[in-house]
């Protein structure tokens, strides 16, 4: 390599170290012994992580979470997964459109689909609730599961499908039984990706939250407060240990068994 | 009708499923459809609505008027707002763009069998929560925080600098920070798209490095740059998580105009009319940049 190259390998590398610094700080204070979220550190605790499990109100945002993001994973990744079957078809008229309109939440301002949607709870009638939540949710993250199965479909052999319905299969048993086995990856790939982005999601829940929290509001409820604000790390730690988990997990499942570069 | 005809109807409809590509292919394509429609098209359409109504006290009043349209114009304070909204937006835009190109670029041209790495190792942080990644810059920049700290322990300043939080400044470096992984993958496939041969064929006519990036590579990437500065700039603007962390008053920007609209102050037409005016600014600044570019519509979504 030239000496350009190595400033160019150089600047990717301190790229990426600036891209995780953040993160790298908000886990090196989670650990500091001392309530100042400043240098020098004063020495390694885990006390904030008993003190942050023990504050009140967080079991009951964590259980809310974990509701709203598995139910939400299920119905969009059903609806992403039959939405990008349909459009994996190139012949199928109005594709690009179609395709346009379904990925739209992707490009549209987060405040801008809250407010929407929390008119028309109103309009309707509809208390907000984690109901009204785990919607919003859903019609953020159904684009995302569209765009991690569209691929699957678009590398996938239609012989096989037409085997199978030659061999006397309907169209139902040959959905189950010759493409979902073959989509599979991609389904829990796009059921951990948004699982996590449901997780994580603030914008759309902070508009169509009724009583109840969930943990991005717990965690902006709380930054109000700089007494809470270790206990607030410990948690930030958690959930972004978790999050990195399941994305790395979901990557790694959804590149295992792509078509595109078989392994 | 009677119920054969009933049985014939929809026996024929059956086998027209069963037997068109294209209507099993809507027929599988509805529930998604109709959720995006129920979800998605009917609330804007409200919205948009919404924006002609008027708040009197705690009712609404439902006759079409541009009231909240004039007052708007009219306050030079919302205008102001909305205007450093866009300048904030446009400049993290620009910063995302010129500092992932070089990445984007290495990773194509030099990346080899550390491509899949790199571009995991890169974007998963993009799939985390927003709000941490945020929260993590405000105790970065903090009158006590990571920075001011540092420097005061370095012995390099003895008073914490005062500039760093709550300002347009730290909301630009945030978003950069927040949106720049995101903006990188366009720009990598479209570097990833172009024919090698092309790159060595500038080399071999005597092109320098320089003179081969500024007529072969970045006019062939445009797309992908195009793209990316769309998907930064678009969701930016309304951002009010950023600059209500670290934006203090003198970084208010009109996403927190709006969410007052809908909290406190308590006047949803007039929030839904700023929400629609600035989606109207943003397009037509996006409209603008594509044909200023030359590129069209449909290239930016390569």
């Amino acid at each position: 390599m030239s000496r350009k190259s190595y400033l160019w390998a150089g600047y990717t590398v301190l790229y990426i170290a600036a891209l995780y610094a953040p993160v790298a700080f908000l886990v090196i204070f989670a650990f500091n012994d001392s309530t100042a979220i400043a240098f020098p550190l004063s020495g390694f605790t885990t006390r904030w992580f008993s003190v942050m499990a023990n504050s009140p109100g967080l079991i009951d945002a964590l259980v809310n979470s974990l509701k709203v993001s598995s139910s939400v994973a299920v119905i969009s990744t059903v609806l992403g997964t039959v939405a990008a079957k349909a459009l994996s078809r190139a012949a199928l008229p109005g594709r690009p459109a179609l395709l346009g309109m379904l990925t739209l939440p992707l490009l549209i301002p987060g405040i801008v689909m809250g407010i929407a949607l929390l008119i028309v709870a109103g309009a309707i009638g509809l208390r907000l609730s984690l109901f009204t939540i785990a919607i919003a949710h859903v019609v953020y993250t159904t684009p995302f599961a569209i765009l991690i199965m569209l691929p699957r479909f678009e590398g996938f052999d239609r012989n096989l499908e037409e085997a199978s319905r030659d061999l006397g299969e309907g169209l139902f048993f040959t959905f189950i039984r010759v493409v979902l086995p073959l989509a599979a990856p991609g389904i829990v790939s796009s059921l951990l990706l948004t699982f996590t982005v449901s997780l994580d999601e603030f914008v759309l829940t902070f508009f169509l939250a009724g009583n109840e929290t969930t943990l991005p509001l717990y965690i902006w409820s709380q930054l109000r407060f700089p007494g809470k604000l270790p206990g607030v790390l410990a948690l930030s730690v958690c959930i972004l240990c978790f999050s990195f988990f399941l994305v790395t997990l979901a990557e790694w499942v959804r590149r295992l068994g792509s078509p595109a570069n078989p392994q | 009708m009677s119920a054969t005809d009933m049985n014939a109807k929809s026996g024929f409809l059956l086998s027209l499923v069963q037997r068109s590509d294209a209507a099993r292919g809507y027929l599988l394509l509805s529930p998604a459809l109709l959720a995006a429609a129920g979800t998605l098209v009917v609330p804007l359409c409200i919205l948009l609505a919404y924006s002609f109504w008027t708040q009197n006290d705690l009712s609404v009043e439902r006759s079409w008027v541009l009231r909240n349209y004039r007052d708007f114009f009219a306050n030079v304070t919302y205008l102001g707002i909305l205007a450093k909204s866009v300048a904030v937006s446009l400049a993290a835009t620009a910063l995302v763009l010129v500092l992932s190109y070089p990445v984007a670029a290495f990773i194509a041209l030099k990346g080899g069998r550390h491509k899949t790495m790199l571009l995991l190792v890169i974007t998963i942080p993009f799939w985390t929560s927003y709000l941490l990644r945020v929260f993590a810059w405000k105790i970065i920049l903090g009158y006590n925080g990571v920075i001011n700290s540092g420097l005061i322990g370095l012995g390099i300043i003895h008073q914490p600098l005062e500039i760093l939080l709550y300002n347009p400044y730290a909301v630009v470096i945030t978003l950069t920070h927040a949106w720049a992984p995101f903006a990188l993958l366009p720009i990598y496939i479209s570097i990833e798209k172009i024919d090698r041969s092309l790159i060595e064929a500038a080399r071999d006519l005597g092109d320098g490095a320089w003179h081969t990036f500024r007529r072969v590579v970045l006019p062939l990437s445009r797309p992908g740059l195009i793209a990316a500065g769309m998907l930064v700039f678009i969701p930016t603007v309304g951002d009010y998580v950023t600059p209500q962390l670290v934006g203090g008053t003198s970084g208010l920007m009109i996403g927190n105009v709006v969410q007052s609209m809908f909290g406190r102050a308590n006047n949803w037409p007039m929030g839904a009319a700023i929400s629609i005016v600035t989606m109207v600014v943003v397009t037509i600044i996006a409209c603008a940049a594509l044909w200023g570019t030359g590129g069209k519509p449909g290239q930016a979504r390569q």
